[in-house]
């Protein structure tokens, strides 16, 4: 009963004072697009660049050679670095700490991959059964590359989501003999990757096998380590343990840079996540400036609401209006356009980001927003803001009735 | 109904204080219709106000219908003003958003009163001053003639004991002065007490009793 007339007062005043209800319900709107605008932009950068290391294992080494520019113990320089066998034996003897490793063995250009009729070019590498870890690979049917494949130096291979599907297509693919370069293997797994699709582009097999049919040599050419749960820290402490240890074996000075490079993953993450921290940091400050610049405006306007009224409120007043009337009439009235303001706010951030849901660039991609974080941004700016209106009101419910139907 | 002891008030400005009241004794019995006379500056609107619950005053007695009127919580004021008393201004204060009815059913918003009945009851007290068929239009579609009537019949809904008038005709002419105050002669009939301020000695001498005051004191009542 009573609530009808609560609405009619609150629709009446703001009929009466369009402008500076606009005024109002634009400033509380804008701050809230903002808030969920930036936050949902900040999740957007955050994103493209999480995605950058999601296809990998984030607690890595990543070891590769190169060639000599200093001279070492009688040797020259530019001297061309290989990594082999005992390279990798060594790593995984010393340094039982690391979580996993593997070498990878590039064959050289693309190579012809057939079955049946079907002949595509996907790249082949040869892998330890490490390389699992290490590239976050998932496997969808069968089994990833094994011990026992590389003792026994067999002729088997785990594809890549994508080529089973250009392959195979609907047919079953475990245990199929395919075709790479003229050489048969025989499909032990299928796996699937976080990272891009590129990733599934690629085929594996056993490490001995690719060194022995494409080389002959039991040469490496890149090696990788995970550190799994190991903290930064120690880490940088692995790498340059690593990095003497190589350097050691392969009689490199140990300040040649070019002959041994090692990127530390971890690092890098590292000061991306500090980065992101950064940013994130940086969005909230911008955030709550503009929710206290929303807040100031509602007070602003809260007070002049008052000062409007003030005859109108003494009116009241002398008839019979208690002081806890006069604040609740103003604080509906304030908390109402607030929140409805506040709302539409909102929907237009959430649409905003909703438009731009579907760009994918580097450093940008699917940006979102917490809804929970809004909508409590959102309760905080009607709150402080009706607070803020809480004196001028109480001012208001203070008025002496006899000056303030005198003032015009 | 209404007794004052011994009422001073003073008003304090930035340099010196302003003795208005200085020692005001008045008893009016319930049903009575009393004009306040003085000149500007004689202490007849602050007596008003303070009579009104609208103003304070700094020593001395108010009993107003046996409630003494002091250092009450702004709640209890409005609640005396709500209850007991009805207000009628010189520049009539309608609420200039509001319809006639609505200005008039407001009082009893304030009482908690249902909506239907406020609205009946609106009407009802439009129709005693004369103004039903003007119950949907606003203040200033009005005369002012007609707008201090709505005014009484909005100081009239919540049936109170004393009516207080500060100068209701001072914006009117002389015709619908007389009017007004046929209305005012009205309301007391029906046993409400009648109190106004007024200047001109032709509303005074319609009134039963005439107080005059003169700088802060009774000159004659």
């Amino acid at each position: 009963m009573i609530d009808i007339d609560k609405w009619q007062e609150i629709f009446s005043s703001i009929r009466r004072h369009k402008l500076r209800t606009a005024l109002t319900a634009f400033g509380v709107a804008w701050g809230i697009f903002m808030l969920v605008a930036l936050l949902g932009m900040g999740r957007g950068l955050e994103k493209g660049l999480e995605y950058d290391f999601r296809d990998d294992a984030i607690n890595s080494l990543w070891i590769r050679s190169g060639t000599t520019s200093l001279a070492y113990k009688g040797l020259k320089k530019g001297r061309r670095i290989q990594f082999d066998n005992s390279d990798y034996d060594l790593i995984k003897e010393q340094f039982p700490e690391i979580d996993a490793i593997t070498g990878r063995f590039y064959i050289s250009g693309s190579q012809t991959v057939s079955y049946k009729d079907k002949d595509m070019s996907f790249s082949t590498r040869g892998v330890h059964p490490g390389h699992q870890i290490l590239e976050n690979s998932i496997m969808l049917e069968g089994r990833y590359i094994l011990d026992k494949d590389l003792d026994a130096v067999s002729k088997v291979a785990v594809i890549g989501r994508i080529v089973r599907d250009d392959l195979f297509g609907k047919e079953d693919a475990i245990g199929k003999e395919i075709s790479i370069g003229g050489t048969i293997y025989k499909v032990v797994g299928v796996f699937r990757d976080t990272g891009s699709d590129d990733e599934m582009r690629n085929i594996f097999i056993p490490i001995t096998t690719a060194q022995r049919i494409y080389s002959g040599k039991p040469e490496i050419h890149q090696l990788m380590v995970s550190g799994g749960t190991l903290g930064l820290r120690e880490m940088q402490v692995l790498e340059s343990k690593i990095h003497n240890t190589l350097a050691r074996n392969k009689r490199i000075d140990p300040k040649d840079e070019k002959a041994l490079r090692i990127f530390n993953l971890a690092e890098e993450y590292q000061k991306f996540t500090g980065l992101m921290g950064a940013i994130r940091w940086l969005i909230w400050l911008v955030g709550i400036f503009s929710i206290l610049a929303g807040v100031i405006g509602i007070s602003n306007i809260m007070l002049i609401i008052v000062k409007d009224r003030t005859k109108e409120i003494g009116i009241r007043k002398a008839i019979g209006a208690t002081p806890g009337s006069i604040v609740r009439m103003i604080m509906q009235e304030s908390i109402f356009i607030t929140s409805l303001a506040g709302y539409i706010g909102l929907l237009l951030g959430i649409g905003l980001l909703f438009a731009l849901s579907d760009v994918e660039s580097d450093y940008f991609r699917n940006p979102g927003v917490d809804l929970r974080v809004v909508v409590t941004a959102l309760f905080v700016l009607v709150l402080t803001g009706t607070l803020a209106g809480l004196i001028p009101a109480i001012q208001a419910a203070r008025i002496n009735p006899v000056e303030a139907i005198k003032s015009d | 109904m209404i007794q004052l002891k011994g009422i001073h008030k003073s008003y304090q400005t930035e340099y010196n204080s302003l003795h208005v009241l200085k020692g005001i004794d008045i008893d009016i019995q319930e049903g009575d219709f009393v004009s306040i006379m003085g000149s500007s500056g004689s202490g007849k609107s602050t007596m008003l106000n303070i009579l009104g619950i609208l103003d304070k005053y700094d020593e001395g007695e108010y009993i107003l219908d046996g409630n003494l009127i002091k250092n009450l919580s702004q709640k209890d004021e409005a609640y005396y003003r709500n209850h007991l008393l009805g207000f009628v201004f010189q520049s009539f204060n309608l609420l200039a958003f509001k319809t006639a009815k609505e200005n008039v059913a407001l009082p009893l918003y304030y009482q908690k009163v249902d909506r239907k009945v406020r609205q009946e009851l609106a009407l009802e007290y439009l129709d005693q001053v004369g103004l039903l068929e003007w119950a949907d239009h606003y203040p200033n579609q009005m005369s002012g003639g007609q707008q201090q009537r709505v005014a009484i019949a909005r100081s009239l809904i919540s049936k109170p004991k004393v009516i207080l008038a500060d100068e209701p005709t001072g914006a009117l002419d002389s015709k619908t002065s007389e009017d007004v105050m046929d209305i005012f002669k009205k309301v007391n009939a029906q046993g409400i007490t009648v109190l106004l301020v007024t200047h001109e000695d032709e509303i005074s001498k319609m009134t039963n009793r005439v107080i005059r005051l003169r700088d802060g004191i009774i000159e004659s009542s």
